[in-house]
């Protein structure tokens, strides 16, 4: 049901019964390297173009999370993606082999928490017992559409990012054993006109905690009924930002613990990322691979995801337009005990 | 052999790129503009008659950078204006370049008939 301005709840808490983590080599080398569930030593998964490697990454991991809830494919009700890809071909692509009812969307880099969103919705109004949610990148594919061809070697600014290579499914159900959905905010488009593709983290933060004050608006809560808030991708320019205009805003953060998937998938130090990671791949695989395993070890038990995207095209871009920016936040807390 | 010659090929031809990277870093300008910039600013120099004099003072300092690129296409054209007229403009504009401008596109074609491009 609504709560608030922009916010939903679920009271029915859907299940995440499955989740599935496909990643690339350097995101294996990251230090969530063991978390995930496939590791792939070659960028090209095999396949003759990048983009079939990232549709494979997808496929892999979509039927990976639907056997790991215990279900087939015939049993899932709807599927809800998206990717960064012109007409979201990923998923597409991956979902023409899956045979379930699909619904496409696009959210650049925050649509793994905009389909987790959706999915929750959709199994909590009964309208779907149980739905996937997936999402994917590939850093060849993403560097290529939105920056330059991978093989002109384009000098990055530090302030750039590097796109995650992976994929992260997610399966809700109305029943079963897992971390439940218990809300989520729908971002606004957030545009502070900011023009830089290679700094998009300062772009998208604004986004990020205006989603965030929104979220405890709506639910009338502080940042301590969290144990941790995760951003998706500001990386580290980006997540410096989001930290500052937090507390301008006067949310009270300390009494949380706040970081960013993009500085959690990689070992700035010792990988050459630059800011960090980013892309639809990055908060879904620190999500599913290593947040909601802490979840299930029961090291954490409320988590806010704000999974963050900036919905230029590299056309707008090119004409000069500013980046505008969106946040979807959603509330993961564990399962098995009632409020 | 002029030993300060080789010391001037390497202080002037990375002047030139730390300029380049200034473009990109400073006035954040993108690499495919900050090597059109390089270009005509190299056409201009040599527009001015001051390519020539640079290259021999600095030698490969200033011929290897993308500059030498821009002052190739004005010299070409100069150089046919004068013996050919107007339209010596038109015609000398590839004739230093040429072999550069074509070497690129068979060497292109030959790499790719045996690499698999990666984009």
């Amino acid at each position: 049901m609504l709560k608030g301005h922009q916010s939903w709840e679920f009271r029915n808490r859907p299940v995440i019964i499955g989740t599935a983590t496909v990643v690339g080599p350097d995101e294996g080398e990251g230090p969530l390297g063991n978390e995930f569930d496939i590791v792939h030593g070659d960028l090209r998964i095999g396949q003759d173009s990048w983009e079939k490697a990232e549709k494979k990454l997808l496929e892999e991991a979509s039927k990976l999370a639907i056997e790991n809830a215990g279900l087939t494919n015939d049993r899932v009700h709807f599927y809800v993606g998206g990717d960064l890809m012109n007409q979201i071909i990923s998923n597409t692509f991956a979902v023409r082999t899956l045979n379930i009812p699909y619904l496409g969307i696009f959210g650049a880099c925050s649509t793994s928490m905009e389909g987790l969103a959706l999915a929750s919705l959709i199994v909590d109004s009964g309208f779907g017992r149980n739905v996937v949610a997936g999402t994917c990148s590939h850093n060849c594919t993403v560097e290529k559409q939105f920056r330059y061809p991978t093989e002109y070697g384009s000098q990055k600014p530090p302030t750039a990012q590097y796109t995650v290579t992976g994929a992260g499914v997610a399966v809700l159900s109305d029943r079963g054993e897992g971390p439940v959905v218990t809300g989520a905010t729908i971002g606004r488009v957030v545009d502070m006109g900011l023009k830089d593709p290679f700094n998009m983290g300062a772009a998208m933060a604004p986004a990020a905690v205006d989603t965030i004050a929104a979220h405890f608006r709506d639910f009338n809560r502080e940042p301590g009924y969290y144990d941790l808030i995760v951003t998706g991708d500001l990386a580290s320019v980006g997540s410096e930002i989001a930290r500052d205009l937090l507390v301008k805003h006067g949310l009270p953060m300390q009494q949380t613990k706040y970081n960013d998937c993009g500085l959690m998938i990689y070992d700035l130090k010792k990988q050459d990322v630059q800011a960090g990671g980013s892309g639809c791949g990055c908060s879904a695989t620190v999500t599913y691979g290593h947040i909601l395993k802490r979840m299930r070890r029961g090291e954490l038990r409320r988590v806010l995801v704000v999974a963050t995207g900036s919905l230029h095209s590299p056309l707008s871009y090119q004409q000069g337009e500013s980046i505008p920016c969106i946040a979807h936040a959603v509330a993961i807390e564990s399962g098995g005990e009632e409020q | 052999m002029n030993w300060m010659q080789f010391v001037w090929a390497f202080v002037i031809g990375g002047a030139i790129c730390v300029v380049g990277q200034l473009l990109i870093d400073i006035v954040r300008l993108t690499p495919a503009h900050t090597m059109s910039t390089l270009v005509v600013a190299g056409a201009i120099v040599d527009g001015l008659g001051l390519y020539e004099p640079f290259i021999k003072f600095a030698g490969a300092g200033a011929t290897v950078p993308i500059t030498s690129f821009g002052n190739s296409l004005v010299h070409g054209a100069l150089a046919e204006l004068k013996t050919s007229g107007p339209i010596g403009i038109i015609t000398g504009i590839f004739e230093v370049t040429s072999a550069g401008i074509s070497a690129a596109i068979i060497f292109s074609f030959l790499a790719a008939l045996v690499c698999k491009p990666q984009g």
